[in-house]
């Protein structure tokens, strides 16, 4: 049977809505990463508890744990970015309303890790 | 509704209904699929409170305190109680989806049994990480 399909739509394997299974791997690969870096940032959360300022700064200025925390929240911002867009084209069917919140989305998601980061650079400096 | 296709005075024949939310009967899964979105959402905002922590302890001792303020109050308390659990549940559900992915656990019977044991753990979890602080034994890191 012929295809409508034209070779190169055929290789680049992007289907009909040109993205792919993207969407889907970045959401599951951050998932992933995410199953480590929440025991690590359990296990931070709860040595820190009932302790004070000092040993809080002096934990999250040692340079593994400023990137183990910046790695934890980076990857946790941009996994609900994706999570967030999946329920935006679940309920949200108006196009302007939908580009609105994926703009939003993408400016929290990115504000939100620079704001943490540079708060890590910062604890790391003091 | 104006093409009704059925003529006036016709004998009505039930049919078959799109399955929705209110007309589904209420299951496991389903729960745990919703719970899974639900406690996500909610855990946008506690990345927002991360991020104010770290923002908060990079101000020095008066942003800490002033974090810790706010945290320790029983309504702090009850929010941060919330999150442990959300991530519990979001954590313990994102591994269950994954098996999924990888395509275990499909059967009618597992994925139940699965929903119900995410739930009783991420419960379990949530209560068991709260006792620990609360029994002294958190602050290792000191």
């Amino acid at each position: 049977m012929s295809s409508l399909e034209t070779p190169l739509h055929k290789v680049q394997g992007l289907g009909a809505a040109h993205s792919g299974t993207g969407h889907f791997w970045r959401e599951r690969l951050t998932s992933v990463a995410l199953i480590p870096l929440s025991l690590w940032f359990a296990y931070a959360v709860l040595g820190l508890i009932d302790t004070n300022e000092v040993a809080v700064v002096s934990f999250l200025a040692h340079p593994w744990n400023a990137i183990l925390m910046a790695a934890f929240v980076v990857i946790s911002f941009y996994h609900l970015s994706l999570g967030l867009q999946v329920v935006i084209d679940d309920y949200v069917h108006t196009a302007g309303t939908k580009l609105f919140l994926r703009l939003l989305i993408t400016v929290l998601w990115i504000a939100g890790s620079l704001v943490s980061v540079f708060a890590l650079v910062r604890i790391a400096a003091l | 509704m104006a093409d009704h296709p059925q003529k006036p005075g016709a004998p009505v024949t039930e049919r078959p209904m799109s399955p929705h939310l209110t007309i589904y009967r209420w299951q496991v899964t389903m729960l745990a699929s919703i719970t899974h979105r639900v406690t996500g959402m909610g855990l946008g905002l506690g990345a927002l409170v991360l991020a104010w922590w770290l923002v908060s302890i990079s101000n020095g001792p008066e942003g800490y305190e002033d974090f810790m303020d706010y945290a320790e109050t029983p309504l702090g308390l009850l929010i941060l109680f919330g999150f442990t659990w959300a991530l519990s549940f979001h954590f313990l559900n994102g591994i269950r989806h994954l098996a999924w992915d990888l395509g275990y656990g499909f059967e009618k019977r597992t994925a139940t049994q699965s929903g119900s044991l995410v739930y009783v753990l991420s419960v379990v979890l949530a209560l068991g990480i709260f006792a620990f602080a609360w029994t002294g034994h958190g602050g290792y890191l000191q």
